[in-house]
């Protein structure tokens, strides 16, 4: 007999089912009866003017039936499509290309291997203009300016600010001391091991379009194509956005890219369904990117150590379209938290947003809506302050924690965070690595000319977006929704409004319904991503998956419980205050033989159900969260350098974590394992760059360097546990905390490692060679 | 993603493989392993017209000692290099090169002979011969016919080989007492080309001093490269530390790597350094029966 | 311009007209029709696609399908035998070897050749074993994990160790 495992239980995952069989349904999986399929002709160029487009050749080839082009969508409104940020965004461009590998034109074929030839057999010519790929530069007033189509001729997006300039400028005159740092943190891609793509089908009979589709958000999805196809006669009950298995999102899943569109309108073009998968090289070339933000940071502290204020400023590198799915309010998004885990008295951040040359985007890595660029810089700030007033930077940390009593605490850039406690965790981190041992060691190591380094992190993430008063996409609200419905044989369908892609929904919210109804997880069917079933939401992104479906999850089943409860009391033929519910069923106080269990009731409600109440048992939640939550941890890193090739080792890395209460204790760990390894990438492998023309470094796997099982340390992880007040279920969710927090830790150690040559900083990716570099010009070789 | 179509070729022979290089010339590419030839080919940066697959052909994958000499197959893979008890025991500069090629999957398929053919500077196989003066046997019309290493390599991706030659194997003098060799590998991450390589074959005689040196370097050049003086310093001397520091910068100056994302050309001058000076250590301790 | 190839696959022979150039992931994908063996990049980096072929863990990415004529090929659809999960399969779920499951065919299917090799790895082996394959999702602690608890399996029960290949 199946079993009810609920919270904090490492039930092994429903999923896997399909997986490991080689089962799963991923995009490229889908074949549909006359399917064709769609192939991208792309700009070498990274700023052009298109002069020509000839596509008799391609047009000619054996299984082309098409070739679409920027003047061909705009006679259907459709070169231009809406970003998530309320910018604009060329789907294909009329006559300028403003970044390389830009889609230019689409071929359109019966075959894959037919539409990759007319893909090359496509011609354009192009007449380059000059390029912009610095920010800095961008903003000069001699700089071209990319968007002609802008009201504003300038490169400059958007503003943002928060806190209090006057006060913070004024904490910094009367500081004792002050440290400054120019940080680079460099674009990076999030390369999923499936790429983005779509298949499209459009049924001119019922006037309905079916789209699968490689997206984290299937509602938001729907909306849009409603909204920016409607005027073609698309119309939102007639949309059916299905995400199937999805190999990986990450944040990289959610913009609209333009592949999607043109699918959708060769589709309706043809009538035939139509699939867009895209290579490895076009997805790191031209897909959304993450972070690109130059930032000049200060901290300022008294004599003693007491940090006192916070100053940042960052020029934000968004490519050439504002893409960045951040909610509205926030360009850049949560940045703000960037006081992180320390107790400011005053904070003022300012960011401007640039368009480039570059591929739109900026969050599509794990980050938390800019959380990862935000903790980075305060771990580092923090460490550069403590080193350079000759403290430790575990006591120096352990000095400006915000204190466990302050919680709920309103940080100095408005942020009320709900729980914490960063001693703890600290702790804990410097217990399991051997902290003072390893301080010792270092100095021993020192004497000998040897580099070791430890680095810390104490991170303070910020998810779960969000309150419907602060935060909305496209105007869209953030809550997130959970239908539970219970069948006569007391088993169970929950459909909600997010998306998982390697999170295992399946099995998690199956263990919340089973923890607050006894219904076993075994008997509970989890669906996501059908947006003709599935209630609406906001999708899986920025680790909200937890704090907001998860809580909804939590509410419907108390609706149902609650239900239950009612057609109890008429099956036990007593009053519902006399009552106790025991996981799995409900029974007369003092009679405890007198029970019902969850199963009877659920064929009673089809059966049996009391005069007056509807028959059923079911119930739907949009949880609106009150306040988003505020996972931390502490991470320490130990590694030692190479003083002859400059090669960083991490010896040990521990990593603590608090995520609140947990509801699968296993996958949190998968969730950290991961999220490590996506911090360890930036932090020594990945950048993307590009050269003076625009031409991308990095531009595929061959350079761009994923980190395989040998690069990867053995992580090893730890918790504590902080429930977060207000969450039904006191979680507060892990899925980027590990990307957010490991960076720095690696970052410091290397820095740490250095300090006494008279090293500050080194901006990531710490490769071979920058570390080389740093220790020749510091007299150190082998 | 998609190459463009060629004809193909499944020759069972090597004088029919041999046959079709003189029929179509350089519209022909022969394919061995192909992780070289087929990855140019999905990126369309090389569409040959005809293909002439080799893996067909018996009697091209061996590794044997006879006649004084060790002799490989061009077709033995990487990964059958790499596992072989006879490369590990006696020749550990080429088990330590096989193992550090690309990845483990690539090494399955990847041959020494499609390697040394293919002539990429960056292909660690060059180096190591280099270091281990090999002699190339290529087969052709006329029949066979043996290249000394030292002059295989004319240029980037060029070799001494004629359009309608086949490389069918590499052989080097069979391993003796005293002998030790190593390679070592700097990369970006392990699957990488190197950001640079040394390899190192070398004899010690009774009284410790090298008898017989060769250095090879991966990656550092527009082709892989002999660093002659380097070697002729080491030779005839007890590698002490003075000596290996001299022969190490020896080295260093004697390569011309190109500055690119694998990091500014001072820096791989300076890993040529520091890697010649421990692979030649390694080797000696290995001569001596260590490690 | 077909060429007629007759591979053997999971233990049973198929034949299909093909070009030269058809990549033999592409074989397995859309003419065989069996999706589990998978495409993660364009370079050859990633290993999604790993296959075996003649028993040796390949990239089927960067092979043609012509190459495979006569061949065997065994892939992640091979490894349960009559509806019984091969212990790699069983491990893979008992550790959470696996999140998203796009790199898993091929993880399972370059350990398996590995297994075969190093039936009694130690962790730096099985990691070295797998240096070929990527996974975005779970750092590759439990893949490791997995594989150990997978070797440990085979070891006790050798029976189960042959899939269709």
């Amino acid at each position: 007999m199946a079993e009810a495992h609920g919270m904090g239980h490492a039930v092994k995952r429903k999923e896997d089912a399909r997986f490991i069989r080689g089962k799963g349904t991923y995009i490229d999986d889908l074949k549909l009866p006359g399917m064709l399929y769609l192939d991208i002709v792309r700009s070498p160029y990274a700023h052009a003017r298109i002069t020509a487009i000839r596509t008799e050749k391609a047009l000619a080839m054996p299984g082309v039936l098409a070739v679409i082009t920027g003047r061909d969508l705009d006679k259907y409104g459709l070169a231009w499509m809406p970003t998530l940020m309320s910018d604009r965004q060329m789907v294909l461009p009329i006559d300028t290309v403003l970044y390389q590998a830009q889609e230019v034109a689409a071929v359109l074929a019966t075959e894959r291997y037919l539409a990759a030839d007319g893909a090359a057999a496509v011609e354009v010519d192009y007449e380059p203009l000059p390029v912009v790929v610095d920010p800095k530069k961008a903003l000069r007033s001699d700089a071209p300016v990319l968007r002609a189509d802008r009201e504003q001729k300038t490169n400059h997006i958007w503003h943002w600010e928060v806190g209090d300039r006057t006060a913070t400028a004024q904490a910094f005159a009367q500081a004792d001391v002050t440290v400054a740092q120019d940080l680079y943190i460099p674009r990076i891609h999030v390369s999923s091991i499936e790429t983005c793509g779509c298949v499209a089908q459009w049924d001119a009979v019922e006037g309905k379009l079916t789209l699968w589709m490689t997206t984290q958000a299937p509602h938001a999805i729907r909306t849009v194509v409603a909204l920016v196809a409607g005027h073609l006669g698309l119309a939102e009950h007639k949309i059916r956005v299905i995400s199937p298995d999805i190999g990986g999102g990450f944040g990289g899943k959610v913009p609209v890219y333009p592949g999607y569109v043109l699918a959708v309108a060769a589709s309706v073009l043809t009538g035939k369904p139509v699939k867009w998968i895209e290579d490895r090289m076009e997805n790191i070339q031209a897909d959304s990117f993450a972070r690109d933000y130059h930032i000049t940071a200060e901290l300022a502290a008294k004599r003693d150590g007491t940090l006192t204020a916070l100053r940042f400023k960052t020029i934000a590198d968004h490519g050439a379209f504002d893409a960045a799915a951040n909610p509205s309010k926030f360009p850049a998004g949560l940045f703000s938290i960037c006081t992180g885990s320390y107790d400011f008295r005053s904070a003022f951040v300012e960011v401007d947003g640039v368009y480039t040359n570059k591929p739109p985007g900026g969050i599509a890595y794990r980050c938390s809506f800019r959380v990862t660029e935000a903790s980075y810089t305060i771990e580092r700030m923090v460490d550069i302050m403590a080193h350079q007033l000759g403290m430790d930077p575990a006591e120096f940390r352990l000095r400006n924690f915000i204190r466990p009593e302050a919680f709920p605490y309103k940080s100095a850039l408005g942020w009320t965070y709900d729980s914490g406690n960063y001693h703890a965790a600290l702790k804990k981190a410097m217990e399991m690595v051997g902290y003072a041992a390893l301080r010792k060691e270092q100095v021993e190591k020192r004497r000998s000319g040897e580099l070791m380094g430890i680095g810390i992190s104490s991170f303070t993430e910020i998810v779960g977006a969000g309150p419907s008063h602060t935060f909305d996409i496209l105007g869209l609200k953030m809550f997130d929704s959970a239908e539970i419905r219970v069948h006569p044989t007391g088993k169970a369908v929950a459909r909600f409004g997010t998306k998982s892609q390697g999170q295992g929904h399946e099995t998690t919210y199956a263990q919340i319904i089973a923890h607050e109804l006894g219904i076993p997880e075994d008997d509970i069917v989890v669906e996501e991503g059908d947006t003709d079933t599935a209630p609406y939401g906001l999708g899986t992104y920025a680790s909200r998956s937890t704090p907001v479906a998860a809580a909804a999850g939590a509410v419907a089943a108390r609706k149902i419980r609650d239900k239950a409860k009612k057609i109890a009391a008429h099956l036990l033929e007593a009053s519902e205050q006399d009552l106790e519910w025991e996981r799995g069923k409900f029974f007369v106080r003092g009679s405890p033989q007198r029970a019902k269990t969850i199963q009877e009731i659920a064929f009673a409600a089809y059966t049996n159900h009391p005069q007056g109440l509807e028959a059923g048992l079911e119930a739907v939640a949009y949880y609106d969260p009150p306040n988003l939550t505020f996972p931390f941890g502490s991470y320490i890193c130990v590694a030692d350098i190479d003083k002859g090739t400059g090669e960083v080792k991490i010896r040990r890395f521990v990593a603590v974590d608090d995520c609140g209460n947990i509801i699968n204790p296993m996958i949190v760990e998968g969730q950290i394992h991961g999220g490590l390894t996506m911090g360890l990438a930036p932090a020594l492998y990945e950048e993307i760059t590009y050269d003076e023309d625009g031409n991308i470094r990095g531009g595929s796997f061959m350079d761009y360097l994923l980190p395989t099982s040998m690069e990867t340390p053995r992580w090893e992880t730890a918790k504590t546990v902080t429930p977060s007040p207000h969450h039904p279920l006191g979680a507060k969710g892990v899925g980027e905390s590990a990307t957010v927090g490991a960076p720095a830790a690696i970052a410091n150690a290397v820095i740490d490692a250095l300090w006494h040559l008279g090293v500050r900083h080194i901006d990531i990716p710490i490769t071979p060679w920058k570390v080389w570099r740093t220790l020749r010009e510091h007299g150190v070789s082998e | 993603m998609i190459p463009a179509s060629f004809e193909y070729f499944s020759p069972r022979t090597v004088p029919e493989a041999v046959n079709l290089l003189v029929r179509y010339g350089q519209e022909a590419k022969l394919l061995a392993g192909g992780h070289s030839l087929v990855p140019l080919m999905k990126l369309r940066l090389a569409a040959p017209r005809y293909v002439v697959d080799l893996n067909r052909i018996d009697g091209l994958s061996y590794i044997r000692e006879a006649d004084g000499f060790l002799r490989l197959g061009a077709l033995t893979r990487h990964a059958e290099i790499e596992t072989s008890e006879l490369m590990r025991g006696r020749y550990p500069l080429l088990a330590d090169a096989a193992r550090v090629i690309s990845d483990p999957l690539v090494r399955n398929m990847g041959t020494i002979g499609g390697s040394l053919a293919h002539a990429d500077p960056a292909g660690d196989w060059g180096a190591a011969m280099l270091a281990a003066g090999a002699e190339i046997v290529a087969t052709g019309p006329g029949g066979t016919r043996t290249i000394p290493v030292e002059e295989f390599f004319e240029g980037t991706f060029v070799t001494a080989l004629r359009p309608d030659e086949i490389l069918t194997e590499i052989r080097l003098p069979q391993a003796g007492r005293g002998q030790g060799g190593a390679y070592l590998k700097l990369e970006r991450k392990v699957g990488d080309f190197a950001i640079a390589a040394v390899g190192v074959a070398l004899a010690l005689d009774g009284d410790g001093a090298c008898r017989r040196v060769g250095i090879g370097l991966c990656n550092v050049g527009s082709t892989s490269l002999r660093a002659e003086k380097a070697a002729r310093l080491l030779t005839g001397q007890k590698p002490d530390d003075a000596t290996v520091a001299r022969a190490a910068a020896a080295a260093a100056a004697e390569c011309d790597p190109a500055s690119d994302l694998r990091g500014p050309a001072e820096y791989k001058r300076d890993v040529v350094r520091v890697l010649t000076a421990r692979a030649v250590r390694l080797a000696a301790q290995r001569a001596r029966g260590g490690a | 311009m077909g060429t007629r190839i007759s591979v053997t696959v999971n233990g049973t022979v198929r034949e299909a007209d093909v070009e030269p150039r058809l990549l033999l992931v592409h074989f397995i994908r859309e003419i065989l029709g069996m999706t589990g063996t998978h495409i993660g990049c364009d370079t050859t980096n990633c290993g999604a696609c790993t296959v075996l072929l003649d028993g040796r863990a390949v990239k089927s990415c960067t092979i043609f399908a012509v190459q495979a004529d006569g061949r065997a090929v065994m892939t992640v659809e091979g490894l349960a035998r009559d509806g019984q999960l091969h212990p790699l399969q069983e491990a893979f779920h008992q550790q959470h070897g696996l999140q998203c499951g796009f790199c898993t065919p091929g993880m399972m299917m370059a350990a398996y050749a590995f297994l075969q090799r190093t039936p009694n790895p130690t962790e730096e082996q099985i990691r070295w074993g797998i240096s070929g394959n990527l996974c975005r999702c779970t750092g590759y602690v439990n893949i490791v994990a997995a594989i150990k608890d997978a070797a440990e399996k085979l070891r006790a029960s050798p029976a189960r160790a042959g899939g269709r290949g």
